[in-house]
């Protein structure tokens, strides 16, 4: 059974056929409104998540869908110590694809050994979150045309930010990337990842602290915030929240065409006064997250053979 | 020193001077009443000095463990008093159930039922990741 728990369980073509889709639905949303009538979308969601739950199940709607699940695992049958296997059996016999966020990390893996429907990993602790990546090439594929020759800065928090570490390697597999990571001492990329993806993969990349000195060169700036409940010290935290804060004094050497992203939420890293300039795009991620998601449920359930 | 001769079993030999109590560990040899050797740095005109296991039962051994522990080792085994297969131990490709993933955001931290499974992703610096969590086994 096909199912997507990490971003390169799909090949660029695959990713390429998505967007296409998405951007189809997208210029013609009535040719997309009845094709799911019928069918069920389980969200299984063990940690709250307002946005990506809600985007699953507009997405699920607006396919003619319909949605059951649950919110938290206070209100699943895990809070009574079931399994995720056990939990992924019983939900095959309900609904006709998953999406599961947990916090621990496999989890979601876990469930798509064992279920008999396409799962999507809607989330994993710090893990995977391959749907925010599909969100984050549709906005770059519509703001750029493509994904060749782009310089790409990834600023913040680079050590625990998931969505920074599936965007590098989503974009590991196209020519002419240059990454430019700018993050504190403490926050810094894993040096496996710059091993095992952009050294092998002969991306080239520079490091710096400094915002200000990155930003000219850049065509897309993703931003990240520093997670909270990434952290096991409150002081670490504290510390090391407010260390990039983008303000439009920021963007006075910035390229006319440059795109601002951030998965979001947002604490302050951007502020509000970026909200109404044309290169700010977090708000348009948004919207794209909810039309690759269409495609992708529209991708495998015709996969499994369920519509 | 002198350690018998054995009749049927496995001399685990030209192992890394000081991997030998690991490989006895994770082994669980403790568990065996057999005569179990375990000799630590023993003079070796190759390696320098070098440790050895010998085993003195013919048991379900774990060559995946020995493969993780010490790879490209030699497993002498032993019928009837004589090697009847010197068996080379290559780096598995998979571990099952050898080692247990340290992430406490992993599943299997929780889910106690679940095989601990790492994948080799890097041969040339043996580097091993969890199947679920992709954490490097060591960290």
């Amino acid at each position: 059974m096909r199912s997507l728990i990490d971003i390169l369980d799909f090949s660029v073509e695959e990713i390429e056929e998505l967007l296409t889709v998405a951007n189809d639905i997208i210029d013609n949303p009535q040719k997309y409104g009845e094709i799911c009538k019928g069918k069920k979308l389980a969200t299984l969601f063990f940690e709250p998540s307002t946005r990506t739950r809600l985007s699953f199940e507009a997405a699920m709607y607006e396919l003619g869908g319909n949605v059951i699940g649950f919110s938290e695992a206070n209100s699943s049958s895990a809070s009574k110590g079931e399994s995720v296997a056990d939990t992924a059996k019983t939900i095959s016999c309900y609904a006709d694809i998953i999406a599961m966020r947990h916090p621990k990390e496999g989890a979601p893996f876990v469930a798509a050994q064992n279920a008999t429907i396409p799962v999507i990993n809607a989330g994993d602790g710090g893990h995977n979150h391959p749907t925010q990546t599909l969100a984050d090439l549709l906005t770059i594929y519509r703001e750029k045309g493509g994904f060749n020759n782009l310089t790409v800065g990834f600023c913040g928090d680079l050590k625990f930010g998931r969505t920074v570490h599936s965007l590098i390697n989503a974009l590991s597999r196209y020519s002419g990337i240059r990454v430019v990571l700018i993050s504190p001492e403490e926050l810094k990329l894993p040096s496996y990842v710059k091993k095992d993806v952009l050294l092998k993969n002969g991306i080239p990349y520079t490091q710096t602290t400094s915002l200000e000195d990155a930003i000219p060169e850049l065509d897309i700036l993703y931003m990240t915030r520093v997670q909270r409940e990434r952290f096991f010290n409150e002081e670490d935290y504290l510390r090391l929240k407010d260390s990039y804060v983008l303000e439009p004094k920021k963007l006075t050497n910035a390229k006319k065409d440059l795109s601002i992203m951030h998965p979001l939420p947002r604490v302050n890293e951007i502020s509000v006064s970026i909200d109404s300039d044309p290169r700010a795009c977090y708000f348009k991620q948004v919207l794209n997250g909810k039309y690759v998601r269409m495609a992708l449920i529209l991708k495998l359930l015709k996969e499994a053979g369920r519509i | 020193m002198n350690i018998d001769s054995i009749n049927n079993g496995f001399v685990i030999d030209h192992i890394t001077a000081g991997r030998g109590m690991r490989l006895f560990d994770l082994l669980n040899l403790d568990e065996l009443d057999c005569s179990v050797a375990l000799i630590k740095n023993v003079g070796s005109k190759k390696l320098g000095k070098k440790d050895i296991i010998k085993i003195d039962a013919d048991i379900d051994i774990n060559f995946d463990v020995i493969g993780y522990v010490n790879p490209g080792i030699t497993v002498n085994i032993i019928k009837n008093g004589e090697i009847i297969e010197k068996k080379q131990i290559e780096m598995p490709k998979q571990l099952v159930n050898v080692i247990k993933c340290k992430n406490p955001r992993c599943i299997t931290s929780v889910e106690q039922e679940l095989d601990h499974i790492f994948r080799l992703t890097d041969e040339e610096n043996k580097i091993y990741r969890c199947l679920y969590c992709e954490t490097q086994a060591g960290k």
